[in-house]
């Protein structure tokens, strides 16, 4: 052993000091990868729970068919019938649970709608998009109704080009 | 906000494709990982390939190489929005991720390779401080030897064994750390701007251009700083080596280019327009003529013509600088570049460099001046000059 060590003494505490270092990763790994992780995928497999738990935040729109009807039916009339309730709305889960807990506010049509229908040429001609500064000024729902958007536009609208539906 | 983002667009350019994701910080991370890989390629010719006149940069180059593969991460890093979670990879590696393999290999490469081989090659002078220091460098340095007194040269010997041993185990790792920036570019099939197999090597012929450039670069100025003689037949050998890699470098990147050109698929009218426009300075001015055919030019003309010892440093200290900014200018390209132009080839985003922000220029800057922060420390710590030490003897050798 002696024998074997002389003059080599520097390179068995190098040595040393790697399987430290290796025996430190083995121990992180260890402490820090998590409790199930790598059981069904990459990934920790009570994450699968954690999800579960986590409350339902949207309703879906046949819940708010239970309590309002105008709306529902005339948005399942109208272009807008594929849109949510709550793509609008917002996410009412628990105004649906119990609609003394929150009222919704409305929404702000200002924003709202260009977020869907601001033009770019990025979107799908057939969708129909328009640019503000083309369009009848005011806030959207002064001519649209959210709920039935082609409906004949409420005041007499003024002439406007079709700009942005190429 | 929507507007004027859409005013950075000129024609058509998916939604995805507005902003760019990979920034300015992923523009260093190549470059700095291609300095080291160079650095220590340069270092390696000297212990495997016998090089003798290119030892007086061996040190350097190993301890240049160190410098910048410890701040290679960082960018990485400050991109990311939880940097925490970079460990992950070491942690739950996913084989499939080349980023979490290579998270492997740069370890290796900067433990098994980089600092073993420092260490054992700078062994006898950690024991002589260790023996002469007083204080707390007396413990540093002891640390630094593991409390092993023994230079002997039966000892001596050994080291320079395994040093030979690890300088050879470490080409193919410096090669494969490297070749793997490209082949992380190259590999995606989405972008035609980096989808091409010739991209891990150019990637590494650039990368031990830009490496022995930089070597050259830091040899001359701190010998001048420190007040020690320029060997000349070293630099002379060093620039006629960086002239054989420009060229080979050069000539990749020409077929590459000859390739896509004759090959001329569905993405080239896009990409031609973008070199003729967006990347006109960068591509065109900066990496081809000003970073590419001029540094060629200057380290060519000592081969062809009788020049002065004076005007060849002149030479080499602007061919290397020229070198230097030519191969950034190719990350740029090649990171910048591939996100500038629209998958659909029918538009082009703008890349609107922010400034002290996370991700901005002054964080670049900081991290580009940061390696040679270190490389001072170093050479403070482990001076390469050993002809520095004999000179002012009894005194302790002298640092930068
Ligand atoms: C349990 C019955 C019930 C369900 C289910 C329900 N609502 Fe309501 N909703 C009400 C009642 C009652 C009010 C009036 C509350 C008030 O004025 O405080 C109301 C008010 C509203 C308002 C505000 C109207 C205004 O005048 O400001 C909106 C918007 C609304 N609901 C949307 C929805 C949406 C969207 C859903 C589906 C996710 C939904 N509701 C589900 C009962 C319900
Ligand atoms: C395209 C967006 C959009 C969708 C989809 C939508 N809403 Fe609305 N909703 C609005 C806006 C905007 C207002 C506010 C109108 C206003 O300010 O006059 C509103 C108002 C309401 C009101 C208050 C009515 C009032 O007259 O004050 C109720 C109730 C309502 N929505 C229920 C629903 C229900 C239920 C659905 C799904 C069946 C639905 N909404 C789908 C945008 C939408
Ligand atoms: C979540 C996205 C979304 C939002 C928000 C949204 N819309 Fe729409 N809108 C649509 C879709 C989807 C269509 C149907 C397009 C189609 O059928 O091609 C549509 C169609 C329309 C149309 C054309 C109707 C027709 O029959 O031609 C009008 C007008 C319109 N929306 C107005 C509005 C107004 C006003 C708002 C704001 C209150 C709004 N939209 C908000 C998605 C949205
Ligand atoms: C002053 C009234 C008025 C206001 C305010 C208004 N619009 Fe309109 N909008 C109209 C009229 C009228 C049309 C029908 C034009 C036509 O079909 O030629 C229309 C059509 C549309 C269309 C369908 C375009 C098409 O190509 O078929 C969309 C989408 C639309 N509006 C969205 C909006 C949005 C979003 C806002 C709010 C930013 C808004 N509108 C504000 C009057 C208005």
């Amino acid at each position: 052993m002696r024998h074997l060590m002389k003059n080599k003494v520097h390179l068995f505490r190098m040595a040393g000091l790697f399987v430290v270092g290796f025996l430190v990763f083995a121990g992180a790994r260890a402490v820090f990868v998590p409790e199930g992780f790598g059981v069904y995928g990459h990934y920790r497999a009570g994450a699968l729970e954690d999800n579960r738990a986590f409350p339902l935040v949207h309703a879906g729109r046949a819940a708010c068919a239970g309590c309002h009807g105008d709306e529902p039916e005339a948005l399942k009339a109208s272009r807008h019938a594929k849109v949510g309730c709550e793509a609008c709305h917002g996410a009412l889960a628990v105004h649906a649970d119990d609609p003394a807990k929150l009222t919704p506010k409305k929404p702000d049509a200002k924003t709202l709608c260009l977020v869907c229908h601001m033009a770019n040429v990025a979107k799908p001609s057939g969708f129909k998009q328009i640019s503000p500064e083309d369009h009848p000024e005011g806030v959207c729902t002064e001519c649209h109704d959210p709920h039935s958007p082609a409906d004949a536009p409420k005041p007499a609208p003024a002439p406007v080009q079709k700009e942005a539906a190429k | 906000m929507q507007d004027s983002l859409l005013s950075a667009v000129e024609g058509f350019m998916y939604p995805n494709e507005i902003e760019l994701q990979w920034s300015i910080l992923i523009v260093l991370y190549p470059y700095i990982t291609g300095l080291v890989a160079g650095a220590f390629i340069l270092a390696s010719l000297e212990r495997v390939f016998k090089v003798e006149a290119v030892k007086p940069t061996y040190r350097l180059a190993l301890l240049t190489a160190l410098a910048f593969l410890l701040v290679a991460p960082l960018p990485l890093q400050m991109h990311l929005g939880h940097p925490e979670r970079s460990l992950q990879m070491y942690l739950t590696p996913h084989t499939s991720s080349a980023m979490a393999m290579f998270g492997f290999v740069y370890l290796w490469y900067l433990l098994a390779v980089l600092v073993l081989e420092i260490w054992l090659d700078y062994r006898k002078e950690i024991v002589l401080m260790a023996r002469q220091a007083s204080g707390w460098k007396k413990l540093l340095y002891q640390t630094m030897s593991l409390g092993v007194d023994d230079i002997s040269e039966e000892s001596l010997a050994i080291d320079q064994k395994v040093g030979q041993f690890l300088t050879v185990i470490g080409i193919p790792s410096a090669f494969l750390l490297h070749g793997y920036v490209g082949f992380i570019f190259g590999s995606i099939k989405a972008n035609p701007w980096w989808s091409t197999p010739m991209m891990p090597i150019v990637f590494l012929f650039s990368a031990i251009v830009s490496g022995i450039a930089l070597v050259l670069l830091v040899y001359m100025v701190f010998s001048y700083i420190n007040g020690t003689r320029i060997d000349m037949v070293c630099v002379d050998t060093i620039a006629r080596y960086l002239m054989y890699a420009f060229i080979i470098d050069f000539t990749l990147e020409g077929i590459d280019l000859l390739h896509r050109m004759y090959e001329a698929d569905e993405s080239f009218k896009s990409l031609d327009f973008m070199v003729h426009t967006k990347l006109f300075v960068s591509q065109i001015l900066l990496q081809i003529i000003f970073g590419g055919l001029l540094p060629i030019g200057l380290l060519a003309l000592p081969q062809l013509v009788a020049v002065t010892e004076r005007a060849r440093r002149g030479l080499y200290l602007l061919a290397t600088s020229l070198t230097l900014i030519g191969i950034l200018a190719m990350r740029w390209n090649v990171v910048i570049g591939g996100q500038l132009f629209s998958k659909s080839f029918l538009g082009y985003t703008t890349y609107k460099v922010d400034f002290a922000t996370r991700e901005g220029l002054l964080p670049a800057i900081l991290l580009l001046i940061l390696p040679f922060l270190i490389l001072i420390g170093l050479l403070k710590l482990l001076p390469p000059w050993e002809s520095t030490a004999n000179v002012h003897e009894g005194e302790e050798p002298r640092a930068v």
